[in-house]
């Protein structure tokens, strides 16, 4: 994936100069919208830089002209994705099929996209709306979905003498302790100087007290880092494991790409990655001469009376351009590579379609029992809400900086413990949430 | 001929010649061609400059008045509606205590600068004499300031990893167990301060060098005929000769310091207590889309590089210089 664009934001400082306020053209013409004529010329940008790079964006481009051959598709890749769109959004021309960025708030949505449809309408069809509908109306749909977890090396917690996947934060982290001790792996990696790894088990919120209402009951929770809450149980798995030095030793030079060819040959056990990863790791792991089979994937070591859950979600949401001129061709385009295109597949995704089954790549939550489970979505009006207490109290759910200062205490590095850290997050959380919520 | 000339040059044919030369000496010219010809005249320096100041009004000054514009609003970099408030991010940036304490950070930068323009000036002096290899060490010093500082950051990272190229030198020497380069919170700042240090120092030698040069011969050869040695042309000649470029260089110091960005911002992102005030704002800007609470941080930082500049003016004022 091309998360990885994120350490390109340097770029997006000329992105305080782009002005708004441009006027649009034939994108008004009553006769074009989502269910008229499909036909015309239409623009996707996409984060996939590799699918174009490697021709096999191509592909699907000449399967859909085959169905659709009054419709010409160009496409577009961004390596820096969500820096660049965020500024192309201020402008009119930012494509007719885009993956909508994460910075666009649900509010904001009518401003940038076309809507799609009622939500209720489309609900029995699609899995994952809850991210992008706003008020009732669909503005995206998912280009697949995602489960949460951990990723890790089957041989490694073989050779460690580890017979069962951990089921709770302490036996995880004695499986841990049992890789540091017999193997020369590095228990957990953290990746810590890229960043965007550690967000990763965020997702994970609503998994460890199986509670679809987590994130938006954390929204409005003055003290949501107290022992008993999602996001406690998830920051201390990583502070634990951190403080018994069980992950790498100067996390200050982690690598990804590097990471990924280490977990698969076994120089990591484990890093907690949506599943996503899976393809990509086992990729690595034929690349290098190991075995794909060696890659595994477990829910976050949580039960709820002894079933675990893993939180299923969206990857990004394909919408359409308000000022797209082919608005018709460009919702073909998102049914199109949502339903037939064999995407997801692919890619080991979880189908955006109800009626599809799970990617085999999630067989083991089969094995263990998993239970999936996808978050509700925000109560009406509260929608960014989590959003806004996350930017207001500065503390980055989505982004890395608390989350490296959290290591950076564990390991040692910046003054306080673990109890200091959280009263200081529950603090900084509280304060904005009295301010937005209360 | 006239017929043979195309369309455009026929027509311009008898003007030119009725407003110019062909008019007999003494008859009134038409008065319309001499006025349009002085004008374009008068015109032409402007037209030539018009270029380079549209250029800079564009991408300079417009920028910088919608920055300022920016930070009286709460805009969060996207959305298509700019509320008005006042001077609540002035307020925020002033109270907040976090925003401020980066600034500390910056202290090591400064500390930094004076080793960087002594050992600029070392060499300076050094390689203005005419020393063996002159030209050659002369390139070897700037050679760094010319690389992209993105590509010293990813260098220097390498260095600095645990078992990467520097722990390998200081092995031989028989240093077996180095620290943490910049994973060890108190050395961090001190290794990328020593990067700006290696980046930099090639800019003030070359500033420092031009300044010596220009300096007269003559004055040498008449403290050597006095049995001058090199340490007393150094202090009496050298050294007040080129004051106002170490003012300068001062300058350029402080305003460097408070404004660090590009080797902690690539090196660590501004992790393990390497943040600096440019990092932060970006990090209000683009993580939490405070984008009027940023600009506002842009300001505040503008203001105070150009105190501190004041106030230096104002203690070291800029002296003419007069060595005879």
């Amino acid at each position: 994936m091309a998360k990885k664009a994120l350490a390109g934001v340097a770029t997006i400082a000329a992105a305080a100069i782009a002005l708004s306020g441009c006027s649009n053209g034939g994108a008004d013409d009553p006769s074009n919208t989502i269910d008229g004529e499909v036909e015309g010329d239409i623009k996707i940008i996409t984060w996939r830089t590799d699918l174009v790079e490697s021709g096999a964006f191509d592909e699907y481009i000449e399967a859909f002209t085959k169905i659709y051959p009054d419709v010409s598709v160009e496409v577009e890749a961004i390596t820096d994705y969500e820096g660049e769109m965020k500024t192309r959004l201020s402008t009119t021309s930012y494509g007719d099929v885009i993956g909508i960025p994460s910075a666009v708030q649900p509010n904001q949505f009518d401003q940038f996209l076309e809507p799609l449809g009622e939500k209720a309408d489309l609900a029995d069809q699609y899995r994952f709306l809850n991210t992008h509908s706003y008020e009732g109306t669909q503005y995206g749909l998912a280009i697949g979905g995602n489960a949460n977890g951990v990723l890790y090396n089957k041989k490694v917690f073989e050779e460690a003498g580890v017979t069962e996947v951990p089921a709770s934060p302490e036996e995880f982290l004695a499986a841990l302790e049992l890789i540091g001790d017999n193997t020369d792996a590095i228990p957990m990696y953290t990746n810590y100087k890229d960043g965007w790894p550690l967000t990763q088990s965020f997702s994970n919120v609503g998994a460890v007290t199986a509670n679809p209402d987590a994130p938006s009951e954390m929204a409005k929770d003055p003290a949501p880092w107290t022992e008993g809450s999602d996001v406690y149980a998830i920051d201390s798995l990583l502070y634990d494991a951190v403080a018994a030095g069980l992950t790498e030793a100067d996390p200050l030079t982690t690598n990804w790409e590097q990471s990924k060819v280490d977990i698969a040959t076994g120089k990591i056990a484990t890093m907690t990655l949506g599943s996503w990863a899976i393809s990509q790791i086992q990729a690595a792991a034929e690349e290098n001469g190991a075995s794909a089979d060696d890659i595994g994937y477990m829910a976050f070591p949580a039960n709820v009376d002894g079933t675990q859950y893993s939180i299923v979600g969206g990857d990004y949401n394909l919408g359409i351009s308000r000022h797209s001129e082919s608005k018709a061709a460009s919702y073909a385009w998102i049914k199109w590579f949502i339903e037939d295109s064999g995407f997801t597949e692919t890619e080991g995704m979880i189908s955006t379609l109800a009626e599809k089954e799970l990617p085999v790549n999630l067989a083991g939550f089969d094995e263990a029992g998993v239970e999936l489970l996808e978050t509700n979505a925000a109560p009406d009006g509260e929608e960014g809400l989590l959003n806004e207490v996350s930017s207001d109290a500065q503390i980055d759910l989505w982004g890395p900086i608390y989350r490296q200062q959290l290591v950076d205490v564990a390991r040692g590095a910046a003054d306080g413990d673990k109890a200091s850290f959280f009263a200081e997050l529950n603090e900084r959380w509280g304060d904005s949430v009295e301010r937005l919520a209360g | 001929m006239a017929n043979t000339a195309p369309g455009p040059s026929m027509a311009d044919a008898p003007a030119d010649r009725s407003d110019g030369r062909s008019t007999p000496e003494g008859r009134p010219a038409r008065p319309s061609g001499v006025t349009d010809r002085r004008l374009l005249r008068r015109l032409t320096p402007y037209l030539f400059v018009a270029v380079a100041v549209g250029l800079m009004l564009l991408l300079t000054y417009w920028p910088a008045v919608n920055l300022l514009y920016y930070s009286f609003t709460d805009w969060d970099g996207l959305d298509q509606t700019k509320n008005f408030v006042g001077l609540d991010n002035y307020v925020q940036v002033f109270t907040d205590p976090r925003i401020f304490s980066v600034f500390a950070v910056s202290l090591y930068y400064f500390g930094a600068s004076f080793i960087q323009m002594g050992i600029a000036l070392y060499f300076a002096t050094l390689l203005s004499y005419s020393t063996r290899f002159r030209n050659l060490f002369r390139g070897i010093l700037f050679f760094p300031y010319l690389i992209n500082g993105v590509a010293i950051g990813f260098v220097f990272l390498y260095l600095f990893q645990p078992g990467g190229t520097l722990d390998t030198v200081l092995s031989w020497f028989g240093l077996s167990e180095p620290p943490h380069w910049i994973g060890d919170p108190d050395i961090a700042n001190w290794s990328l301060a020593g990067t700006s240090v290696w980046r930099y120092t090639g800019l003030n030698f070359v500033l420092f060098l031009g300044a010596i040069q220009s300096l007269p011969s003559e004055l040498y050869e008449a403290s050597e005929l006095d049995g001058a040695n090199r340490w007393q042309q150094f202090w009496a000649i050298v050294f007040p000769g080129i004051r106002r470029v170490i003012g300068l260089s001062f300058i350029l110091a402080i305003a460097g310091s408070l404004s660090v960005f590009e080797i902690p911002f690539i090196m660590t992102g501004g992790a393990n207590g390497t943040s600096t005030f440019v990092i932060q704002t970006i990090q209000t800007a683009f993580n939490f889309r405070q984008v009027g609470t940023a600009s506002a941080m842009a300001i505040v930082l503008l203001v105070i590089v150009l105190l501190v500049t004041w106030i230096q003016r104002r203690l070291f004022p800029d002296e003419k210089v007069d060595l005879t």
